[in-house]
């Protein structure tokens, strides 16, 4: 297949935020976004998955808690264990951890406060489906904003990642939310799987973010897809 | 538990019953005009509604008579598509786009509960602007607090910042801008204000009136629960045989997840074509929306009240009718729509009830259980209610104070560069000019992936059209102590600063909203301000040709007898062609030309200099002549277009100076600046005259920009050159300071400028 | 060695948006006849020594006003001595 041919679904559940802006960033890196709705068990054939920012049924029980249980979820769980490539941002990234797609939790920023900044990242991983554009320890800035961003898990999890390369980023100069070992995004062990605190899908053009590093992840997955890696 | 429901037979029946309107805030003269309108006692029903109808908050009953000077005195302007009356008012900006904007205060909930309610002011704006069928695409928010360091300060602002954050961030709005200011008259009376934008097709333009007889009237969204009723249960507990109901909260939890499906499914709803009418349900509730959209429309609304969905199945039908619960709206739908309607609202998890129809009848009908329990012309509810003209009289002590002026002989200035300096750090650290990050990164202003310029920025800018380009910047601005010193040049000031923002970034400003924040009507003085301002505004906007497209009063905004600085707080709002053209307030590139647009004067009469390092308010704010204000926006909107200046930035609060470290401090590069041989260093440094910018021109564009300026026979100063190695590490450096050369290391300046709040309210990130 | 534990949940009369949206989410987990969900929060505080009543009433104090909110929020408090 060829990367103009892509197309790439995006979820939109109750709440979603940031599913426009995932989709435009998702057209900026030459593919077709796709819109997926919570309520159905239909992933419309696409060739990989975005779940977007946002407060999914407002985030009350506890961020992408009751997300995980939407009819689209049950069909993009088992397409991921299948190795569909699904990328998570913020609420994204907490549907993943809560859907165990990915190890670990989110929990409320260590200073209490949401915070909205310009946040510079080290990748550690460029073998993933989706960071596979990046150079490796490539330094970047996309924006973050999150209330629930520190990432948990248990020291035996935390070293199995670490020992994995499974750590795709990493918070620098400042960790903005108390994540445990600065990280800021993972992956799961067969690389289709991501999720990342901050927004790369705010991050693609110059006008509208501090830079447009953030569409290496776009891209990342269009490569991926090119090279027949996913799947 | 048995329930006594007076209706409207048992009114006429009852003609002498003594009624409580007294405790619902209806004056004597105001019962005695309802009794006439319906010839008899109103039904307790009836009663709530027209107090809540009457009320200062909805009827505007004393600012009323100086309000029509918006639309007397309103400039020809080819841009405004909906005027003053409506939710709020719509602006053409061109290529079929339209955009509306309004900025509303949520002042005294946010006293008692700050999170709750600095959240709900946000969604009750935002909820205005999709009632005219406008997609919101950004949020502002104009606070005012008391002194930094008071205890009361420290137990609303981190609550009011979380509650705007909080709402805002979960609904998917970026925050685009705002003001954070102190002053010690907000202590006990903070000031939030909400503004919302939000952008439409000229097509898509949806107003309230319930028109069309048959047509069905769908209450949508949250259900009903006892909010923000307080006042009425003085009605209920009459009705209830066993002592009254449960306590009623006066607090209004907002849900922005509720609000964020409402927007996604009243815009679905409005796009599908299904929708007649809609308004949103703010204050007075049920109340308002039914008669004011009967009182615009065919005339007739029967309304079955207890179809209301409830949260609280104790509600009385007056507590039903005055609810000021939350994230609801109310459509005119024609019934042939109505499933499809239905449909929408259920894949958006919006439960919608159809409440009544329209009717040809002229009255406004609510029923009851089968019980007729309000019967009114809705016109008398909604539009025909009393007009105040309230006494009003200058101030006795304005000559006084405006004697007061801050001269050099009576208010000590620095006179050495060593002065100047720890002025300078002082200034730079001061809680009105230190950096707001502590405040503003709370906010999400990426979401969406429009936002083209944010705070500290000089005014918010939203990209509109992805294809073309074409945006919008909103600035909002108020010197109350300016407006305190002179009402009427208060007001022009603030109108002047929001304009010149707006320009600074390069856009065109078109239209006006603005928040009347003020003490009691019943206070003459007060009033004398408030008809000040609001004439100093008309007037402001006639000069500019800027109409005024709607706004809000806010009164009773005291403590004890101590009103607060008069705030007439304005939001500008401005188009721009292509927002690649906006114009930043950073430098970037070494050898750039630093100038000062306009003249500076020994002006510092409610200046942050005075308040700051004097705690001094007296004398006569600076000149304002809105000639040279709209000649400085014409030169700020033509070097964007003709790509003269790559920075700008607007000379207000903290002068020159100010403006000069802010724009060093974002850029992060060095300058040397040297002060104009006429120009005391002091003056050139922090005098707050009016109609100022620093603008930063590339060296091959300076002929033509010379040239600009002497065509429009506009003051242009060079002050300064971008430097990166104006010092050893990067550093302002200013020449000229009585004999010295001053260095101002931007470390040093960051380092006083970002840690004041923090300092105060405790750290956050970075 | 004496626990305390305080409840704290939002007032009946106040909208509880947590409680509503999990209320939704138990109906589409097949979860029927669910009339209301209400969340909150519990706090269990350990003091060492008995508990008198100076100090109950000083925990009441806290929890009426630092662990809720008195505006929006009730409190339950119960001890249980060890």
């Amino acid at each position: 297949m060829s990367a103009q041919g892509a197309r790439i679904g995006v979820v939109t559940f109750p709440g979603s935020l940031d599913d426009r802006d995932a989709a435009r960033a998702v057209r900026l890196a030459g593919a077709e976004p796709v819109a997926l709705w919570h309520a159905d068990h239909d992933l419309k054939a696409v060739d990989a998955v975005v779940l977007p920012g946002g407060f999914s049924y407002g985030d009350y029980l506890r961020c992408g808690a009751i997300a995980r249980f939407a009819p689209v979820m049950q069909e993009i769980i088992a397409a991921a264990n299948q190795g569909l490539p699904v990328l998570g941002i913020c609420n994204g990234f907490q549907i993943l951890c809560e859907s165990h797609l990915l190890p670990g939790a989110l929990i409320r920023n260590d200073h209490r406060h949401f915070v909205c900044r310009d946040q510079r990242l080290q990748i550690t991983n460029n073998t993933s489906l989706w960071t596979r554009d990046f150079e490796l320890n490539e330094e970047i800035v996309v924006p973050l904003k999150n209330g629930e961003g520190g990432y948990v898990a248990s020291d035996n999890v935390l070293d199995e990642l670490e020992g994995e390369g499974r750590v795709i980023a990493r918070y620098l100069e400042v960790n903005p939310n108390g994540s445990y070992r600065d990280i800021a995004g993972i992956t799961n062990a067969r690389g289709n799987v991501v999720g990342l605190m901050p927004h790369p899908e705010h991050a693609v053009e110059p006008l509208t973010g501090p830079t447009t590093d953030g569409l290496g992840f776009f891209t990342s997955v269009l490569s991926s897809l090119l090279q027949g890696a996913a799947r | 538990m048995s329930r006594h429901v007076d209706t409207v037979t048992n009114a006429a029946n009852t003609p002498d019953l003594e009624q409580p309107f007294a405790e619902l805030g209806v004056k004597p003269d105001e019962y005695a005009r309802i009794r006439e309108i319906l010839n008899r006692r109103p039904t307790n029903s009836e009663l709530a509604m027209y107090s809540v109808m009457w009320s200062e908050h909805c009827s505007y009953k004393s600012s009323k008579v100086h309000l029509r000077q918006f639309g007397d005195k309103k400039p020809d302007s080819d841009a405004m598509l909906v005027g003053i009356g409506e939710n709020a008012g719509v602006v053409d900006i061109g290529d079929g786009w339209a955009v509306t904007f309004k900025v509303e205060s949520h002042n005294h909930p946010s006293f008692v509960e700050p999170y709750q309610g600095a959240a709900t002011g946000v969604g009750g704006i935002v909820r205005d602007i999709l009632s005219m069928g406008a997609r919101p695409v950004a949020v502002m928010d104009p606070l005012r607090f008391g002194p930094a360091d008071a205890p009361d300060t420290a137990r609303v602002l981190p609550g009011i910042i979380a509650g705007v954050g909080g709402y805002g961030n979960c609904l998917g709005l970026p925050n685009i801008g705002g003001e954070v200011v102190f002053d010690p008259t907000y202590l006990g009376n903070p000031l939030v204000n909400a503004l919302c934008v939000g952008t439409m097709k000229h097509e898509d333009i949806h107003l309230a009136k319930a028109s069309g007889i048959g047509n069905l009237v769908i209450l949508f969204g949250a259900a009903t629960g006892g909010d923000g009723i307080g006042g009425v249960s003085v009605l209920a507990s009459e009705t209830f045989e066993d002592g009254g109901p449960a306590k009623r909260p006066s607090v209004q939890v907002g849900d922005p997840f509720m609000e964020k499906l409402l927007i996604e499914c009243t815009l679905e709803v409005l796009h599908a074509g299904l929708v007649e009418g809609i308004q949103d349900l703010g204050g007075a509730g049920i109340s308002c929306a039914t008669s004011e959209l009967a009182s615009n429309g065919t005339g007739g609304m029967h309304v079955y009240l207890e179809r209301v969905p409830l949260r609280d199945a104790t509600l009385t039908p007056e507590e039903i009718l005055m609810s000021e619960s939350q994230e609801r709206m109310c459509a005119i739908v024609p019934p042939e729509n109505a499933e499809k309607f239905l449909e929408i609202c259920a894949k958006w998890d919006v439960v919608a009830t159809v409440i009544g129809e329209v009717t040809d009848t002229g009255r406004l009908i609510i029923e009851w259980h089968g019980e007729v329990i309000v019967d009114v012309p809705p016109r008398t509810v909604a539009h025909d209610g009393p007009v105040y003209e309230r006494p009003y009289h200058r101030p006795t002590w304005q000559d006084t104070l405006q004697a007061d002026a801050p001269t050099a002989d009576r208010l000590k200035r620095p006179t050495t560069a060593s002065e100047l300096r720890d002025t300078i750090m002082t200034m730079t650290a001061a809680p009105n000019l230190a950096s707001k990050r502590w405040v503003t990164d709370q906010y999400d202003r990426y979401v969406l992936g429009n936002t083209v310029l944010a705070q500290p920025e000089d005014s918010g800018m939203v990209r509109v059209d992805e294809v073309t380009g074409r945006g919008v910047a909103v600035s909002t601005d108020c010197n109350g102590r300016f407006a305190k010193l002179d009402p009427y040049n208060g007001a022009k000031l603030a109108l002047a600063e929001a304009y010149r923002n707006v320009s600074t970034t390069g856009a065109v400003p078109l239209a006006v909203t603005n928040c009347l924040n003020f003490g009691s009507p019943e206070d003459p003085e007060v009033m004398w301000q408030f008809s000040e301002a609001v004439r100093g505004l008309a007037d402001g906007c006639l000069e500019l040709g800027t109409p005024v497209t709607g706004g809000n009063v806010s009164f009773y905004n005291q403590t004890g007898d101590v009103a607060i600085l008069p705030t007439p707080v304005v939001g500008v709002l401005g188009v721009i062609d292509d927002v690649e053209r906006r114009t930043p307030m950073s430098w970037k590139t070494d050898g750039d030309l630093i100038y000062v647009l306009g003249t500076t004067a020994d002006e510092f009469a409610g200046s942050e200099w005075a308040h700051e390092v004097h705690g001094h308010l007296g004398g006569l704010p600076p000149g304002i002549d809105l000639k040279l204000e709209q000649a400085l926006s014409q030169i700020l909107v033509a070097c964007s277009r003709d790509g003269l200046i790559d920075a700008a930035h607007d000379v207000s609060d903290g002068g020159i100076m100010q403006a000069l470290i802010e724009m060093a401090l974002r850029s992060g590069i060095g300058a040397r600046v040297w002060v104009p041989d006429n120009l005391d260093p002091f003056v050139f440094a922090y005098a707050e005259s009016a109609t100022r910018a620093v603008v930063v021109v590339a060296r091959s564009e300076e002929q033509r920009f010379i040239d600009m300026c002497a065509a429009r026979n506009f003051p242009a100063t060079r002050v300064g050159v971008v430097d990166s190695a104006a010092a050893a590490e990067p550093a302002l450096v200013v020449d000229g300071v009585y004999g010295d050369v001053l260095t101002l290391p931007i470390a040093e300046l960051a380092d006083k400028h970002f840690s004041t709040l923090p300092a105060i309210f405790g750290p956050t990130v970075g | 060695m004496a626990r305390v534990v305080v409840d704290v949940r939002l007032k009946s009369e106040i909208l509880d948006p947590q409680g509503r949206a999990v209320q939704g989410a138990l109906g589409r987990l097949g979860l029927n006849g669910v009339t209301n969900v209400r969340q909150g929060k519990q706090f269990v505080i350990d003091i060492d020594g008995e508990l008198d009543a100076a100090a109950t009433e000083k925990l009441h104090e806290i929890a009426g006003n630092l662990l809720s909110n008195p505006v929006i929020e009730d409190y339950e408090l119960s001890v249980e001595q060890a």
